[in-house]
């Protein structure tokens, strides 16, 4: 399991009838090998004209004068619109909670004349080349009455502080509690240990490499404005756009090609996407706008910026007994669509107890508004920041505690389930404790306590650390409710039909844009009907294809998507048996799916090929049982049960600090992970190890910064430091597999644990091999300054 | 406007006659001009490393380079590997190993590794590991490039031809690359291929 070694791939269709479980070779890979993806700066229409934007080169203030003249001017340039010009709705996020708990903002999609962060776009410029519009862009001319910037929370939450929306008082946008359990400071007062934590973490780009794009073009035929937009929400940028343009959502088609990752930027509605659509309405052109990197590290959607004000109560023993946390996260200048500048709190506030017997818990969450590039869910939205100040409050409640830190957890974990705690969410079974025993016992026997202490000898410094955590997989209606989103995320729906010669079509309202979906799916249908994989075509990305969908994001795919697909697969079987039957004379109960054909139960050698009763189904409806419609499509939606499934995990991560320099060496990593039911392992390691490279960078590298005037410090890849080959390490995998009794495969998502865990199991590392200096880090990225500067004062 | 200039790109073995503005960047008349799209852009200025195509057999930026720069010049681009029917060694390699997710950066991946191991038949994983380094991945965590390379670099050097007779002292190097520094900290479960980062 250590290496990425050929998985294998036979089928156990053969042998048990079932594609789960094997390492399918993926669908994708053919095309994407070859360099026929089709990724949205590959499209490209008759008279497509290229648009690029202005965007505001100060972080707050009002603009006096746009000036377009010279821009209109330009050679190439076609047109170049303000918001006066195009005239469109906004885009605003609601939370449906009392003006004291959240307060909407709106998001024009072009600034009218107040500017909230640098990069905001103010006009769409539209020329003939992607040269001639960076000319026109760079031709206008704006001014500015520039006001002081809010470039930090601590800023935005003074007494004096400027407003960056008017309507927002103190600049917050939402101010929750969640959660106080009566009597919990009687809890703290009582306690044997009362243990501290303040900790942080930077802002950070989710960093697609495939830059945000759109390329837009009205359809006369269709009377539709068709958009291919790399998004992981297609449904709801047709919401968006049909409500911005004030249309009916029939008359807007989105689609999603090929896509170069997301990790959550792409999972909100863009103010580009809709005014390049608006633009191409109004020109009667196409128009394509592929986002440089320069926008995309300045101006497209960032998260993660928080701190945590933190406290838990232990007994004598290690049991952890209340926990009582002040978390403010920093959103930048808007809320997105369609989550709200809600969406880092709440998933804190509703989650942070974590893997956790937490008997007493209050919370506090806030979102506060800055001039800075506004934020979007980032893969593992806020997971990473509370998991890694909940094992920093173990981490430190075993020092004082003088318990092993492994043990303190080992007390603390939740081991019945299901578990209702304290945050009022029910967890499925998990691993919790077997994850976390595993984790230790493959780092004891690779030696690693001897060796650091042998290595200790010699003046080198390692270090041990361990992150158990868990991740709510595929959210269900009622969990987005419970936020009180006006826009409710939850169902999806598939459908799966069959064509006369057998072959196999599914939709899905999921977007893959890396995570395999196209053979996962196929992996999934395929069993359910008993049918060859190759023979299953999954088709995402087209809103017409589906009547509605939520998209890709919070490790939903296979959870929800999967389960609807599933369930459109049994309602296929269903009439390919009913037909079956029926022609083979015999009785409904007497047959059964068996590799692409209905089998007589009592007598295999009696069978009709699916491709036979296709036929049937569609070109001889004459022979069709009386009771049974002509065509063989089936349809399903799925909404998980209760509060959905957890996946978890431990981390176990061995470094070495580097006197001198400051640098963390990761030595080893290792996961222990439970996604219940594996549909494709080889598929599921890299969903691991493509995480735990996300949260790495996290822990030890990215980090946007900007300067008190707003100006962001990372333009490009020289200063937003991007882990490469060289710094992240191997990652050896295991798994343990809990098979999950709320999804229809036994899967559990897998998306974003690896990026969760890492952050926290680094930092402990870190912290265990400082323990010498009496210094811990409680703040990400881990600068090697940082590290250096503890270093250097080891006594 | 800028002033036209008629050259001639070949590209993946094809003359090609284009007009092109002397700014227009070779990345964008390989993929807009020629449409050969397969070679992607991630940033334009040189770090990414998606738009690496092989310039006279040597891994270059497309994105770093003017087309009116590259006249005469042999240019290759993914599109000269296999195809999904018939893919070449390293592109299996990559299916084999699960070393792509989106697919956006693998086109320069695999340029790179083309025009490396080419270079350096006998690379060790270290080697590859370092010159892999070159370009980012957001979605791998890069063990699987890293290793899908090495598997078909093995591979290679297996096959008959001229690439198949390494010297001893390279023999040694493929199956124990433990550098010094990560022998002394590794007690012998880890990855021990893994540098330090510089």
């Amino acid at each position: 399991m250590s290496t990425t070694a050929p998985h294998h791939t036979e089928p156990r269709f053969d042998r048990d009838g079932t594609w789960v479980g094997a390492s399918v070779r993926r669908r994708e890979d053919p095309r994407l090998l070859t360099g026929r993806g089709r990724f949205v700066d590959d499209i490209a229409l008759p008279r497509m004209a290229h648009a690029q934007f202005v965007r505001s080169t100060v972080a707050a203030g009002t603009v006096t004068e746009l000036d377009l003249t010279a821009t209109r001017r330009t050679p190439g340039v076609i047109a170049a619109f303000s918001a006066v010009d195009l005239d469109l709705g906004d885009i605003t996020a609601i939370l449906e909670r009392p003006a004291a708990e959240f307060v909407p903002t709106d998001m024009p999609v072009l600034a009218r004349d107040r500017v909230r962060f640098v990069g905001e776009p103010l006009a769409i410029v539209i020329a003939e080349d992607p040269y001639a519009v960076e000319d026109g862009v760079e031709a206008a001319r704006v001014t500015y009455d520039t006001a002081p910037a809010v470039v930090s929370a601590d800023q935005a939450l003074a007494d004096s502080a400027p407003l960056v929306h008017d309507n927002a008082p103190n600049n917050t946008l939402l101010d929750v509690s969640l959660f106080a359990t009566e009597g919990i400071d009687d809890v703290f007062a009582a306690a044997d240990h009362v243990v501290h934590v303040e900790a942080s973490s930077s802002r950070q780009n989710a960093l697609p490499l495939e830059t945000r794009g759109v390329v837009a073009a009205w359809d006369d035929r269709d009377e539709q404005l068709m958009v291919q937009t790399c998004t992981q929400v297609p449904h709801q940028v047709r919401t968006v756009l049909a409500r911005c343009l004030g249309r009916d959502e029939r008359t807007v088609r989105v689609l999603a090609p090929d896509m170069g990752g997301g990790f959550g930027q792409k999972c909100v509605v863009g103010r580009e996407e809709i005014a390049a659509a608006a633009a191409a309405l109004r020109l009667e052109r196409p128009v394509k706008w592929i986002e440089d990197r320069r926008d995309a590290l300045s101006a497209a959607f960032l998260a993660r910026e928080q701190r945590y004000d933190a406290r838990a109560a232990f007994d004598a023993e290690g049991h952890i007994l209340a926990l009582d946390a002040d978390i403010v996260c920093d959103m930048g200048a808007y809320s997105c669509y369609p989550f709200s500048a809600g969406i880092e709190p709440l998933m804190a506030s509703a989650e942070m107890p974590g893997v956790y017997r937490v008997p007493a818990y209050r919370v506090r969450g806030r979102a506060v508004t800055t001039n800075k590039a506004p934020s979007a869910p980032y893969r593992g939205v806020s997971r990473p920041q509370y998991v890694m100040v909940m094992e920093r409050l173990f981490e430190r409640a075993s020092r004082e505690l003088g318990l092993d830190p492994v043990e303190i957890r080992r007390r603390n974990v939740i081991t019945t389930f299901p578990y209702t705690g304290v945050n009022a969410v029910t967890y499925d079974p998990g691993t919790y404790l077997e994850s976390l025993n595993l984790c230790e016992q493959l780092v004891r026997d690779e030696g690693w306590y001897e060796r650091k202490e042998q290595l200790a000898d010699a003046g080198r410094i390692l270090g041990i650390g361990y992150c158990c955590f868990n991740e709510r997989t595929g959210y269900a209606s009622d969990a987005f409710a419970k936020r009180k989103m006006t826009v409710v995320p939850g169902f999806d729906l598939s459908q799966v039909r069959m064509d006369p010669s057998g072959g196999i079509v599914v939709t899905s309202g999921t977007m893959n844009h890396g995570q395999s979906h196209e053979t996962t799916f196929a992996q999934i249908v395929a069993s359910r009907l008993g049918i060859d994989v190759a023979r299953v075509k999954l088709q995402q990305g087209d809103t017409d294809r589906v009547s509605y969908g939520w998209g890709t994001f919070a490790s939903r795919s296979v959870t929800i998507g999967g389960s609807a697909a599933s369930l459109a697969a049994d309602r296929l079987g269903a009439k390919l048996l009913h037909i079956g039957a029926h022609l083979l004379e015999t009785q409904p109960d007497n047959v059964e799916l068996h590799n692409g054909a209905v089998r007589q139960r009592d007598d295999h050698s009696r069978k009709l090929p699916f491709s036979e009763i296709a036929t049937v189904a569609y070109l001889r409806a004459d022979l069709l049982p009386k009771d049974t419609e002509p065509g063989l499509t089936a349809e399903a939606s799925f909404d998980p049960a209760g509060d959905g499934t957890f996946a978890n995990a431990t981390h176990a991560v061995v470094v070495e600090l580097h006197p001198g320099t400051g640098q963390v060496e990761i030595l080893r990593y290792l996961c222990v992970e439970d996604c219940g039911v594996t549909i494709n392992p080889q598929i599921v390691e890299g969903q691991c190890r493509g995480g735990i490279a996300q949260g790495i960078a996290g822990a030890l590298f990215e980090q946007i910064t900007y300067d008190s005037n707003g100006e962001p410090s990372c333009a490009s890849f020289i200063d937003y430091k991007v882990p490469t080959a060289a710094e992240i390490p191997d990652v050896e995998i295991h798994h343990l597999e809990t098979p999950c009794t709320l999804t229809e495969s036994g899967a559990k998502g897998v998306g974003e644990g690896g990026t969760i865990g890492a952050p926290a199991a680094v930092l402990n590392a870190v912290n265990d091999a400082l323990r010498p200096t009496g210094i811990e880090l409680d703040a990400t990225p881990i600068t090697p300054q940082t590290v250096q500067r503890a270093l250097e004062a080891r006594p | 406007m800028s002033e036209q200039h008629l050259i001639t790109l070949t590209v993946n073995g094809h003359d090609h006659e284009l007009l092109v503005a002397a700014r227009r960047t070779l990345v964008d008349a390989i993929r807009h001009d020629l449409r050969l799209t397969g070679t992607h852009v991630g940033c334009e200025h040189g770090v990414c490393g998606a738009c690496t195509i092989l310039v006279d057999g040597a891994p270059a930026r497309a994105c770093l380079m003017f087309a009116v720069q590259a006249e005469g010049r042999d240019i290759r681009t993914v599109e000269s590997l296999g195809s999904p029917e018939a893919p070449n060694d390293l592109q299996r390699a990559f299916s084999e190993h699960h070393a792509l997710q989106c697919g956006f950066c693998t086109p320069g991946f695999l340029m790179l590794a083309e025009g490396f191991l080419t270079e350096h038949p006998h690379a060790t994983k270290s080697e590859i590991r370092a010159a892999v380094s070159a370009n980012l991945c957001r979605c791998t965590g890069y063990q699987p490039i890293v290793e899908a390379v090495d598997d078909c670099a093995r591979k290679r050097r297996c096959a008959p031809g001229p690439a198949a007779a390494p010297s001893a002292t390279q023999a040694a190097d493929t199956t124990t690359p433990a550098g010094p520094a990560r022998a002394a900290a590794d007690p012998g479960h880890g990855q021990p291929d893994t540098p330090r980062s510089p």
